[in-house]
C-alpha cells in the first residue's frame, strides 16, 4: 500500500499555531452533558470491565429498538447487531468476514479514506466508481451495472457522504437495490452520517424490499451525538454474518469500552433534543458555506449531508495539494486536499463546516483574499 | 421555534443578509419577518450578556430572591398585587409560583442594606403581602443558559479525516 502523502501536509497543519481550521471530520460540539454525566457515574458505579463479545445486551436491545422507532427496521438484539470499536472497526470486521483473495469490491470515489486500503489489506481489489459534480456525487444504476464486468462480490455506499456531502432519496436507492439484486451483491451500507440529512428523510438501505438479506448496516454515535472519542459503532445484519464478525472481533478487539457503550445508552434515551438542534445549526452553516464558495469562484454543489462541502478549484489552476498548502501558508485556513480521498479527488477540496458560524465567515474572508490573489 | 428566531437567540447581531443566507430567502424577506416578530411583541428588544461576575455595577452589585405571600383580591386575583410589585425598577424578575408562596420576586440593589430596606420598607409594607423571605445570592455560575466562565477552546485536532 502506497504510504499516505496526506500525512505530510497533516503534519504541517498540526505544527502550526492560530490556523482556522475548515479541516475536521467530526463535530465541534462536546458530547452533551447528560452522556458524559453518565459515563463519569458508570466509572463510580465500578463498571470497568470487560462486557460481552457483541457488546451490553442492554445496549444491542435499546439499538434494535431505536432502528425498530426509527425506521421500522428490525434486528434481533441476541443474533443481528454486534457493539464496534467506532464504524471503522465494524467497516473491517465486515470485509475481513467476506472478502476471499481477489474478490472485486465496488466503491465509489472519491470515497472515505478507508474503504479501499482496507479492501486491498482483506485481499480484495477495489474496483473505484467515478462520481462527479453533475451527478452531484452520486453513483448510478448504469455506473453499477457498467462497473459489474468486472464481477464483484459487494458494494460500499457511504452516504451521506464523506468527503463530498452527496446522499440518496429513497427513490434514488430503490434503483440502486435493483442493481444490487441483479448482480448478486453483498451492500455495506456505511450510515454515520444519517442524522445529518437536509433536504429529505433519511432511508437506510436495509429498509428497502430484500436488501435486509443483503446488506451490513452500519453506524454508530460519532457524528450524531458529537462522541467521536467515545469510540462506539455497530453492525446490524444477518445472523450468519454478524456470527462471522463476532468471531473476528472477539479476537482481535474483544469487546469495546464498557464505559462508552453504557453512555451509548444515554446517548440513545436521551439525545434526540440535541441531534435535531445540532442538524438545523449545521444545515444553516451548509447553506452560508455554499453560497461563499460560488461567490469567491469556488464552484460548489449542493451537499445534501453531513458536514462536508466538496468544491473545485479547477480554475485556478493549482492541484488540489498546492492550493491547500498555500491557503495554509498564506491565510492560516486548513483545507483538505480532495486527493486524500483517491485521485479522482484532484481538482477538489473538502471543506468541512463543523466549525463555528464567527469562524467560517472569518475562513471565508480569508480564502476570498487567497483566490483574489492568484489571478 | 422560529429558526429566525433561533439564530437572534443565539446571536441578535446576525445581519438579516447572513440570516437570508443561512436560510435560503431574501434579505427582504427576513427583515419583514423580523419587522413583524418585533410589532407582534415576540421579540422584545436586543441586549448583550455581560459576566456581572467580571464587572461592578455599583447600582445592582446584590440580587436577592425573595419569596412573597399575598392575600388574594377579589376579581383581579395576584395580577393586581404583581403589577404593583413588578414596576419598582428594583424588581428584575417577577413570578407567580405554585407552592408555598405565591410571588418569586428578584431583587438587585447597591448592598445588602439596600436591598433590605427595599424589602422591609416596600414590599413587606404593602397592603395584601402576609410575609418575605429573602434569599441572597453568593455566587452567580450559570444564568439564563450561558455558563458565567469563558468557554474552552476546542482540544480538537486542526484536521482530521
Amino acid at each position: 500500500m502506497p504510504p499516505s502523502g496526506i500525512r505530510v501536509f497533516f503534519d504541517l497543519v498540526l505544527g502550526m499555531k492560530d490556523v482556522i481550521s475548515l479541516g475536521v471530520g467530526e463535530p465541534d460540539f462536546i458530547t452533551p452533558w447528560n452522556i458524559r454525566e453518565r459515563a463519569i457515574y458508570a466509572i463510580e458505579e465500578g463498571h470497568t470491565s470487560y462486557t460481552s463479545n457483541k457488546g451490553l445486551i442492554e445496549l444491542r436491545r435499546d439499538i434494535s429498538k431505536y432502528l425498530k422507532q426509527r425506521y421500522g427496521l428490525d434486528y434481533d438484539p441476541e443474533e443481528e447487531v454486534l457493539v464496534t470499536v467506532g464504524v471503522s472497526e465494524a467497516f473491517d470486521l465486515s470485509l475481513r468476514a467476506l472478502i476471499e483473495r481477489g474478490d472485486g469490491v465496488l466503491i465509489p470515489e472519491p470515497s472515505y479514506v478507508s474503504y479501499g486500503p482496507i479492501t486491498m489489506l482483506c485481499g480484495g481489489k477495489p474496483i473505484y466508481m467515478r462520481t462527479s459534480p453533475d451527478n452531484g456525487f452520486k453513483v448510478t444504476p448504469k455506473d453499477i451495472a457498467a462497473y459489474c464486468d468486472k464481477n464483484p462480490k459487494l458494494m460500499i455506499l457511504n452516504y451521506p457522504n464523506n468527503p463530498t456531502g452527496a446522499s440518496y432519496s429513497k427513490k434514488e436507492l430503490r434503483a440502486i437495490a435493483a442493481e444490487i439484486v441483479r448482480h448478486d451483491l453483498v451492500m455495506i451500507s456505511d450510515e454515520i452520517y444519517c442524522d445529518l440529512t437536509y433536504d429529505f428523510d433519511h432511508t437506510p438501505f436495509a429498509t428497502l424490499p430484500g436488501m435486509k438479506e443483503r446488506t451490513i448496516y452500519l453506524n454508530g454515535f460519532s457524528k450524531s451525538f458529537a462522541m467521536t472519542g467515545w469510540r462506539i459503532g455497530y453492525a446490524c445484519g444477518p445472523a450468519n454474518l454478524i456470527s462471522g464478525m463476532t468471531k473476528i472481533h472477539q479476537y482481535t478487539m474483544l469487546c469495546a469500552s464498557i464505559i462508552s457503550q453504557m453512555a451509548a445508552q444515554e446517548a440513545l434515551k436521551s439525545g434526540e433534543r440535541s441531534v435535531q438542534e445540532m442538524k438545523r445549526e449545521y444545515a444553516r452553516r451548509r447553506e452560508f458555506v455554499v453560497s461563499r464558495l460560488n461567490e469567491i469562484g469556488l464552484t460548489c454543489h449542493r451537499p445534501e449531508g453531513a458536514f462536508y462541502a466538496f468544491p473545485s478549484i479547477r480554475k485556478t489552476g493549482l492541484s488540489s495539494m498546492d492550493f491547500a498548502r498555500e491557503l495554509l501558508k498564506k491565510e492560516k485556513v486548513a483545507v483538505v486536499p480532495g486527493t486524500a480521498f483517491g485521485s479522482l479527488g484532484e481538482g477538489y477540496l473538502r471543506i468541512s463546516y463543523a466549525s463555528s458560524y464567527d469562524r467560517l465567515k472569518e475562513a471565508f474572508v480569508r480564502m476570498e483574499r487567497f483566490v483574489k490573489s492568484l489571478r | 421555534m422560529n429558526q429566525i428566531l433561533e439564530i437572534l437567540e443565539k446571536d441578535a447581531r446576525t445581519t438579516p443578509e447572513e440570516i437570508a443566507r443561512m436560510l435560503r430567502m431574501t434579505p427582504k424577506a427576513v427583515r419583514a419577518a423580523i419587522a413583524k416578530l418585533e410589532k407582534d411583541g415576540v421579540i422584545l428588544k436586543y441586549k448583550t450578556i455581560i459576566n456581572k461576575e467580571m464587572v461592578k455595577d455599583e447600582h445592582r452589585d446584590v440580587r436577592a430572591l425573595i419569596e412573597v405571600k399575598l392575600t388574594p383580591q377579589k376579581n383581579v386575583g395576584f395580577d393586581h398585587l404583581a403589577e404593583r410589585i413588578y414596576q419598582f425598577p428594583e424588581v428584575t424578575s417577577c413570578y407567580l409560583m405554585s407552592g408555598t408562596y405565591d410571588l418569586l420576586v428578584v431583587v438587585e440593589g447597591k448592598d445588602i442594606h439596600t436591598v433590605s430596606s427595599f424589602v422591609s420598607e416596600k414590599l413587606a409594607a404593602m397592603e395584601n403581602v402576609r410575609g418575605t423571605v429573602t434569599h441572597f445570592i453568593l455566587k452567580k455560575y450559570k444564568e439564563d443558559g450561558d455558563i458565567l466562565k469563558q468557554p474552552e477552546r476546542s482540544k480538537r485536532p486542526a484536521i482530521s479525516l
